[in-house]
């Protein structure tokens, strides 16, 4: 494990809906340039917890901070900390009013107030990274789910993040489709970008992770490499949770 | 739609055969359908003959009311006698050409605002000089226009100047009050949905009615607001409320997904707003918007009921001429294809918006 500087830290973090008790003394850190795997069964809190690191969602008690700063109410601590981490969804999320260029471009011209040539310059070069940018003047609806979350990588990449969040990016996905966005995800993963990333594919898991956490019941159960996570789980829910993964 | 098939034996019928093809798919596919295509056409029969010989065979088109009653039809020498008290009013009829230019004017801008080829940055400063020039246009006082006092406008232009200014002005205000019966801030949503919902529960009779009678009485001695100004904002400040509600509606059909993804990339609230969410969520509710638009533009002839001389009112005026009194019927058929010319343009236009702005979208 790289043992650089920690730059996103979670600490105590809990997190209600309601009565529910969606997080449960959560501590994490990751370091620069970590690849960190979340799984765990559906309603674990996987998802709460990374979207807890942006600020979609509000923890109630215990610290977060990402790059020395903490996410707060502050809205313009937010808005920083959202400039420096980008997000995937697993719904893409794309705007369907705008082009795929545009889609691109939006944050970089408006956030970043680059000039609108320097923004497409950018854009057409990560579109180009993920292999899409014959479609940069389609709309986002006449492409497939594959390429839409291409392009949604590729629109995080255009604000220069140095963390990706990616929240289940294969699971709308068409099986076929899966493999030409893991792809673009482990590419970016050997070139250094820190990436914490939701999701089920275990062998993505295998062969990229540094660290998987392996989350039950809002709880952090286990947390090791993946070879020792998946070879000799410690604990009893892991052991139960990875037989049922891989039954199937 | 798709090309009806033409049985074998029609199509060698030659000319005949498509229209019958058509009548068959169209007019007479099922019983009920044939049912339904006899009665329109017994009503039709009926009403259309009457109609077309009132309105065009036995009409008057110049003449006075005594030729009217001797040919027995519609009297459109009314319309030829007194078309400028209905369009103008009382606006001074040697200054009329006042009115008519800033009527063309407003079409004119209309027509340039609507068309996408014109959405240039300058749109805007082009719009406000149009506005400014009808404003002289119309009040005058400059540039050795006699002044003419907004109580003596009347007739089309102010119309228009009432629903125009009503529907341009209200809208911006209606996204804020959307915005802010949405917002986190409980003081903010608290605010809005007690104006919305209280501009909501009268009646736009009352609100002219308490802008032209009961404001007054509020305001300390010899501060008066122009009559015209007061009615201008009334139409404002409750149009707004109706079109709240209807971008609020458009606001709740984008998903959640969209707002998290704006904020994901580090957008403000209100970039995220202008550039995300209100041009999807103003998308959905083009037919509601317009339908409101059109509500806008034919209520503003409530105004009558505050002496102001809107298209309705002046034709009335010009109907309580004695001599003419008998012709109502005329007169208020050419009101009403005046306002249906307008409404009707709006209608199209929102169609014509509809499909361009999904031009690109439609396979999501």
């Amino acid at each position: 494990m790289p043992k650089d500087e920690v730059v996103i830290s979670l600490k105590d973090v809990n997190k209600w809906y309601g009565t529910f008790h969606a997080l449960r003394d959560i501590n994490l850190d990751v370091r620069k340039g970590e690849r960190v795997v979340v799984a765990g069964p559906s309603g674990s809190g996987k998802s709460t917890m990374i979207r807890c690191i942006n600020r979609l969602e509000e923890h109630q008690s215990g610290t977060i901070q990402v790059n020395g700063t903490e996410v707060s109410n502050d809205v313009k601590a937010v808005e920083k900390v959202r400039r420096e981490v980008g997000m995937v969804f697993q719904q893409f999320n794309l705007f369907p009013h705008l082009t795929v260029l545009e889609n691109l471009t939006l944050a970089p011209i408006w956030v970043k107030h680059m000039p609108k040539a320097e923004a497409s310059d950018i854009a057409m070069k990560y579109l180009e990274r993920v292999q899409i940018h014959e479609q940069a003047k389609k709309y986002p609806g006449q492409l497939s789910g594959g390429q839409q979350q291409r392009v949604a990588i590729a629109r995080s990449l255009c604000m220069r993040p140095s963390i990706m969040l990616f929240d289940e990016p294969t699971s709308a996905l068409d099986p076929e489709m899966i493999k030409e966005v893991l792809d673009v995800m482990v590419e970016l993963a050997e070139e250094g970008m820190t990436m914490v990333c939701v999701t089920h594919e275990m062998g993505f898991a295998r062969t990229v992770a540094d660290t998987v956490v392996f989350m039950a019941d809002g709880q952090i159960v286990e947390m090791n490499t993946p070879s020792e996570l998946f070879g000799n789980p410690k604990e009893e829910r892991t052991r139960q949770f990875l037989s049922q993964i891989i039954r199937h | 739609m798709a090309e009806p098939s033409v049985p074998q034996s029609f199509a060698a019928d030659g000319l005949l055969s498509r229209p019958i093809a058509w009548a068959r798919t169209n007019l007479f596919k099922s019983p009920g359908n044939t049912v339904l295509t006899l009665v329109a056409a017994w009503v039709l029969w009926l009403l259309l003959p009457p109609l077309i010989n009132w309105a065009l065979v036995k009409a008057t088109w110049v003449g006075d009311p005594a030729a009217c009653r001797a040919a027995g039809g519609a009297c459109w020498g009314l319309v030829t006698e007194k078309y400028r008290l209905i369009l103008f009013g009382i606006y001074p009829y040697d200054e009329q050409w006042r009115p008519f230019s800033a009527v063309l004017l407003f079409i004119g801008m209309i027509l340039m605002a609507a068309n996408p080829r014109f959405w240039k940055p300058w749109l805007g400063a082009a719009l406000t000089a149009g506005l400014v020039i009808v404003a002289v246009l119309m009040w005058g006082g400059v540039l050795g226009l006699p002044p003419v006092s907004d109580d003596r406008w009347g007739g089309l232009p102010l119309t228009l100047i009432l629903s125009i200014a009503g529907i341009v002005l209200s809208f911006p205000l209606a996204v804020v009050l959307a915005l802010g019966r949405r917002s986190q801030l409980p003081a903010v949503r608290a605010w809005c949905v007690v104006y919305i919902e209280l501009w909501r529960g009268v009646p736009l009779i009352s609100v002219l009615f308490m802008a032209s009678i009961m404001f007054p009485l509020f305001m300390p001695e010899g501060v008066t607001i122009d009559k015209l100004l007061r009615a201008q904002l009334g139409i404002i400040l409750f149009t707004a409320a109706y079109l709240a509600e209807i971008v609020r509606g458009g606001l709740q059909a984008i998903s959640q997904g969209q707002y998290e993804a704006a904020d994901s990339i580090g957008l403000t609230y209100w970039q995220k707003m202008r550039l995300v969410i209100l041009p999807q969520a103003l998308k959905v509710v083009i037919p509601p918007l317009v339908g409101q638009f059109i509500t806008t533009f034919k209520d503003t002839s409530l105004v009558i009921i505050i002496g102001l001389y809107d298209l309705l009112s002046s034709t009335k005026v010009a109907l309580s001429d004695p001599q003419w009194r008998a012709f109502y019927v005329e007169g208020f058929v050419v009101a009403a294809l005046i306002y249906f010319v307008f409404s009707y343009v709006m209608s199209q236009y929102s169609q014509y918006l509809e499909r361009r702005l999904s031009a690109g979208v439609r396979r999501q």
